[in-house]
């Protein structure tokens, strides 16, 4: 049994208010995980303390089953890479000499032609090689974002973490960003952990999901069995209907629950009514490996 | 993606049309650093001419070449007395203060991430002038002689910047803590001069104005081997960190993700560049504008990658500072305006040209 990423009790809080709270889960080599969840329930948290751009109160994590938390940055930067939402930049830089960045980990003063021609390689698989000399912020929200998924994938790490990559981006490129990562994943067999709003790209692309609120994780598996209309209803307050389509769950909204009244309704509270049920809620992603490709 | 993976079929082949414009960029990138050092040194030749004696071009460089190949080059004994004790040493001087603030200019933006940076937004000319009317007014000093308001200068401007960067440390090292608190420094040791300013007499508000302005009148060989040696240590120490000030104009987040330990590389550019900086200080006073814009004339013509951008800055700092100091000493001869007025009166205007001309609009929008 292998397993790529591999997190153990993470916790974390800014000023002693907790954001994370005991978050454990492992992911196998070549998946795609999404991790889905309302605004504030720490995805993002999550995905920076494993890259350790923010630091957790406690816990480990684990790529290979090196510990990360024993590694100094450039070790890291080596084991996982990390896509930011957005970047902006102070000062401007073109897309080459952006991407060139990625290498740091990998290079001294001087970046070698090995390196340079490492950063061709990417820009030609995703398709931007014509942008090369462009300035970054000249690019349109889908070109950049491609551009940091360059700048990750030339550090050449086994896993990728990616922060919201489609969420300032049209239903093309969406799907462009989302197509170029699954490739990854199956070409590359490069073990994907991101953070997504949108629950029908997570349906669509994921091996598994990792569904989180106020800092745990409420569910987590393939998506048929965590994108039910109970458990959306429970962790968003959404009403929506569930439609198979393919054996992907494809979710369409209803209409808002009001938080403070009625709701949640009837069943839709079993994930986390009381403590001693939600410890029975799955704390291992460890089937997601078993999950069936469709 | 099908016609993304048909185009790695390039790879290992010819290159391609983008890899032959990157390799003319880079290029470009060398051609222009050759061309601003021979620049310097035909600016060089051409303002230790001028000045009361008469002294030709080919007579200067003969002076200067005469004392390394005394058989092959000769000149009178006045001329070459002029040169090297007069008008050489200032010259250097002013190379190696221009080169020092474009520098630290130059990574101080980087590091600050703010366009508004320069050698002085963490307070260092405010604390050598408060140095110098603790020196000029009280007449306490570390040192005697001729180092009394040197020293002092040099003293209260690291004591500056160290608190800066002390209270960042503890408070975590964001570029906004540390402009902040430069600015409130700023402020309060501006504050501490003017009360000094207030109680002085003639003679002494004299000096302390004067020093304020700028000038390279100060320097002699002595001088310019103490400010020499600090570069040759410091200057090293920036431009090994080039990478990681690539990167981190891309803020922190990204810098740690890819390996750079953002907050500690702050305080590392931060410690050195203030004392290259302090350095200069003590020795000319306050030159404003060409830490400031220096950086941003390169980064026009260069683009963003710092192994060249750092002693390129350097490099454009010193041209537009003799060239500034050879029209200060000659344009009302045998007056000589305070250089730091000089290099505002030149460098905004070029700068304004290089702002509405630039091409790289990104950075102006």
């Amino acid at each position: 049994m292998m397993i790529q990423l591999q997190a153990k009790g993470i916790v974390f809080g800014y000023n002693s208010s907790p954001i994370l709270k005991d978050v454990s889960f492992e992911i196998g080599p070549s998946r795609l995980v999404t991790i889905v969840g309302p605004n504030g329930s720490g995805k993002s948290t999550l995905i920076k303390c494993i890259d350790r751009i923010l630091a957790p109160e406690r816990g480990t994590v684990l790529i290979d089953r090196k510990d990360v938390t024993k590694m100094d940055r450039m070790e890291i930067a080596k084991n996982l890479s990390y896509v930011p939402q957005s970047s902006a930049r102070t000062f401007p830089s073109n897309v080459f000499d952006t991407v060139l960045m990625g290498r740091r980990p990998h290079i001294g003063w001087l970046s070698s032609s090995d390196d340079e021609e490492r950063v061709w390689e990417v820009l030609r698989l995703l398709g931007i090689e014509e942008l090369a000399m462009s300035g970054f912020a000249e690019l349109s929200g889908g070109q950049q974002q491609k551009v940091l998924i360059a700048r990750a994938l030339v550090q050449d790490t086994k896993v990728m973490l990616l922060d919201e990559p489609t969420s300032n981006l049209d239903i093309w490129h969406q799907l462009d960003v989302m197509n170029i990562v699954s490739d990854l994943v199956k070409k590359r067999r490069m073990t994907v952990l991101m953070a997504l709003h949108d629950l029908n790209l997570a349906s669509k692309y994921s091996h598994g999901i990792i569904m989180m609120k106020r800092g745990r994780i409420m569910a987590a598996g393939d998506p048929a069995s965590v994108l039910t209309s109970e458990n959306i209803e429970a962790i968003y307050n959404v009403e929506v209907a569930v439609r198979s389509q393919s054996e992907e769950p494809f979710i369409v909204p209803i209409r808002q629950i009001k938080q403070n009244g009625s709701a949640p309704k009837s069943g839709a509270g079993r994930f986390f009514t009381s403590r001693k049920r939600r410890s029975r809620l799955p704390r291992s992603l460890a089937e997601i490996k078993e999950i069936r490709l469709s | 993606m099908g016609k993304t993976v048909r185009r790695l079929s390039t790879r290992s082949g010819k290159r391609s049309k983008m890899q032959e414009a990157r390799d003319s960029f880079v290029f470009a990138r060398y051609f222009f650093m050759v061309a601003i050092v021979a620049l310097i040194v035909l600016l060089a030749g051409f303002i230790i001419t001028l000045g009361p004696l008469d002294i030709s071009v080919a007579d200067a460089y003969r002076a200067l070449l005469s004392r390394a190949f005394p058989g092959t080059f000769q000149v009178d004994p006045l001329t070459e007395r002029v040169v090297w004790n007069i008008r050489f040493p200032r010259i250097v001087g002013g190379i190696l203060a221009g080169f020092g603030l474009g520098v630290c200019g130059c990574v101080m933006q980087a590091v600050l991430k703010n366009p508004l940076a320069s050698p002085f937004t963490l307070g260092i000319s405010s604390g050598a002038q408060f140095g110098i009317a603790v020196a000029a007014v009280l007449g306490i000093s570390v040192f005697g002689g001729p180092y009394l308001l040197i020293g002092n200068a040099f003293l209260f401007a690291l004591i500056c910047s160290a608190f800066i960067i002390g209270l960042a440390s503890v408070k975590g090292a964001s570029s906004e803590t540390l402009i902040l608190a430069g600015i409130a420094v700023n402020y309060f040791f501006t504050a501490m001069s003017q009360l000094f300013r207030y109680f002085a007499d003639d003679e002494q508000l004299r000096l302390m104005t004067s020093w304020g302005m700028g000038d390279l009148a100060a320097f002699s060989w002595s001088k310019i081997y103490i400010i020499f040696g600090v570069f040759a240590v410091c200057i090293p120490l920036l431009m090994l960190k080039a990478w990681d000030l690539n990167i981190m104009a891309s803020g922190d987040e990204t810098a740690k993700s890819i390996g750079v330990n953002a907050e500690r590389v702050r305080v590392y550019i931060l410690v050195i560049s203030s004392l290259v900086v302090a350095t200069v200080v003590c020795f000319t006073g306050t030159i404003a504008f060409i830490g400031l814009v220096a950086p941003h004339m390169a980064r026009m013509i260069l683009g963003g990658d710092h192994r060249f951008l750092i002693p390129a800055s350097g490099i454009l700092g010193a041209s537009v500072l003799i060239a500034a100091d050879g029209v200060a000493m000659n344009l009302i001869a045998p007056t000589v305006i305070p250089t730091g007025i000089m290099t505002s009166v030149i460098g905004v205007p070029f700068f304004m040209y290089l702002m509405l001309k630039g091409r790289r609009k990104e950075f102006w929008t």
